[in-house]
């Protein structure tokens, strides 16, 4: 069990207010931090991980306490058991795929590890080669092993995928998912892609402006719950015509008519569809 | 025409270059993270001797140097250090004179290294001193490179700074640089051409091996 308690004033580019988040996050549980740019999302994960300190607060990790302003303890990201993977993928330009690996070996653990992890996160081909001459996808692939190295409770990623095309995106979505499970991590994504946060996240924290404004699952927090039988998909509106809405659902795109039920409704906008009554018809 | 002065200037120029190493490096590193709120006023002091005439710092040196001052009396009587006229002299002279070309690219260097590689360092456990040895300081080589070339060839080059702290001593304080104006001074242009042709085309050849070395970095990153 994770359990946060922090006010921190925050300096953005075009106002300053401050992240207030008072929450408790389930140990090996998928937690998305959701929300608008300049939310306070990566302030947050950033003060998990000790690279910025708020004024007050509390942070406690499976009864360890990391951060106690009024008792004055506040370890550094050293001593803090995590894994962070940041959304510039921060790889060392002067070392190799393994290198890079490695640095990250504590002295007392076996170098088996970064075996196993080279072949869990298929970097075997670019073990060799500096991280400059690989893809985005690449990179962060090798970015989460790094990450995982020092076998960390906690595994935090700031945007990890935002600059990734679709199709790589879904790929890693489904090795995000893949490693929370088989290292049995409790894993914090920061994220303003619902379609990623529907299907990555099992508990939601949405912020805005710096508030937490609702927590629960994804269902409870964007204020849908799936009800029977059905097509259910999420997406967000790219145009609204006289007598037409287009929804962006993943990489396809949707129409249906403008009626009663979307003049309500902007461009932007986090939609939900379902559809019942569905065909099938069996491939010959 | 004697090869002293050129061994001599070789001397200073790597003793210089050795320490300024050692001291522009950990002065580099502070202030490219440093909040602190007089670091203005510790960058305008070590970038001084860009902008002073080196006379100004040559005369300033030699007064603190004197064994009529405080310090100079201390060195001499307490540690049997003189500084004035001795070589010494010239490789502390020589090592303030020539700080900023130091300090400046290195502390450029780690200033344009992306935060997230010192963080991601600390991520992963390690100490700030693992840090700045194995991620920040191998990912600046050219600014490394071109601290340590330009602290090389601004020693070499040194004439005011010198002749004020260290005089005209044949052996202990005659640079190359001494050595020319020397030898026009007694209308020897010959030994004068001499010294003057080897220290251009030595500054030539180190400039051009910086640019070679960085242009090479550059692309070596781009292709592992």
């Amino acid at each position: 069990m994770i359990r946060v308690n922090i006010s921190k004033k925050l300096h953005l580019p075009h106002s300053s207010g401050e992240l207030k988040i008072d929450t408790e996050v389930e140990s090996r549980s998928f937690t998305a931090l959701y929300g608008p740019s300049g939310a306070g999302k990566t302030s947050l994960l950033r003060i998990m991980a000790g690279l910025l300190k708020p004024e007050r607060g509390i942070i406690e990790v499976n009864g360890q306490t990391w951060l106690n302003t009024a008792k004055k303890i506040n370890l550094p990201p050293q001593q803090r058991n995590i894994g962070f993977v940041f959304q510039d993928y921060a790889l060392f330009p002067n070392m190799t795929v393994e290198e890079n690996l490695r640095y990250a070996l504590p002295a007392h653990q076996s170098p088996l590890r970064l075996q196993e992890l080279i072949a869990t996160m298929k970097l075997q081909a670019w073990a060799n080669l500096k991280p400059d001459v690989l893809s985005g996808g690449q990179k962060q692939r090798v970015a989460l092993a790094r990450a995982l190295v020092r076998e960390p409770e906690v595994l935090l990623l700031d945007e990890p995928l935002s600059a990734l095309d679709d199709h790589t995106r879904l790929q890693l979505q489904q090795e995000l998912l893949r490693v929370h499970q088989q290292y049995s991590l409790t894993t914090l994504l920061v994220s303003h892609h619902l379609p990623e946060v529907f299907k990555l996240a099992t508990h939601v924290i949405k912020i805005e402006e710096g508030q937490l404004l609702q927590s629960g699952t994804a269902a409870q927090v964007f204020g849908w719950q799936p009800q029977g039988d059905g097509l259910y998909l999420t997406g967000e509106i790219v145009s609204i015509d006289i007598d037409k809405v287009r929804i962006l659902v993943q990489q396809s795109l949707i129409i249906i008519k403008h009626s009663a039920q979307t003049t309500h409704l902007k461009v932007g906008d986090k939609v939900t569809l379902h559809a019942t009554d569905l065909l099938l018809h069996k491939l010959s | 025409m004697q090869y002293q002065p050129l061994w001599l200037t070789l001397q200073l120029a790597l003793i210089t270059t050795g320490c300024l190493l050692i001291i522009g490096i950990p002065i580099a590193a502070w202030l490219a993270q440093s909040k602190f709120k007089l670091k203005p006023a510790v960058e305008a002091i070590i970038s001084l001797p860009l902008v002073l005439p080196p006379s100004v710092l040559g005369f300033y040196l030699l007064l603190a140097f004197s064994p009529a001052s405080g310090l100079g009396e201390f060195l001499n009587e307490v540690l049997g250090i003189r500084l004035v006229f001795s070589f010494t002299g010239l490789v502390i002279s020589s090592v303030i004179y020539s700080l900023p070309f130091m300090v400046h690219p290195v502390q450029s260097g780690l200033e344009a290294l992306p935060g997230s590689l010192r963080e991601a360092s600390q991520t992963l456990g390690k100490s700030r001193w693992q840090t700045f040895t194995h991620v920040l300081l191998p990912n600046i080589k050219p600014a490394l490179f071109t601290g340590i070339v330009l602290s090389f060839a601004h020693t070499l080059g040194e004439f005011g700074l010198v002749l004020m702290i260290g005089g005209n001593i044949p052996g202990v304080t005659k640079v190359a640089s001494i050595a020319i104006y020397d030898e026009v001074e007694s209308l020897n242009f010959k030994a004068a051409h001499v010294y003057a042709g080897i220290l251009l085309v030595l500054s030539f050849c180190i400039l051009i091996a910086v640019y070679i070395f960085n242009r090479h970095l550059t692309r070596s990153r781009l292709t592992v």
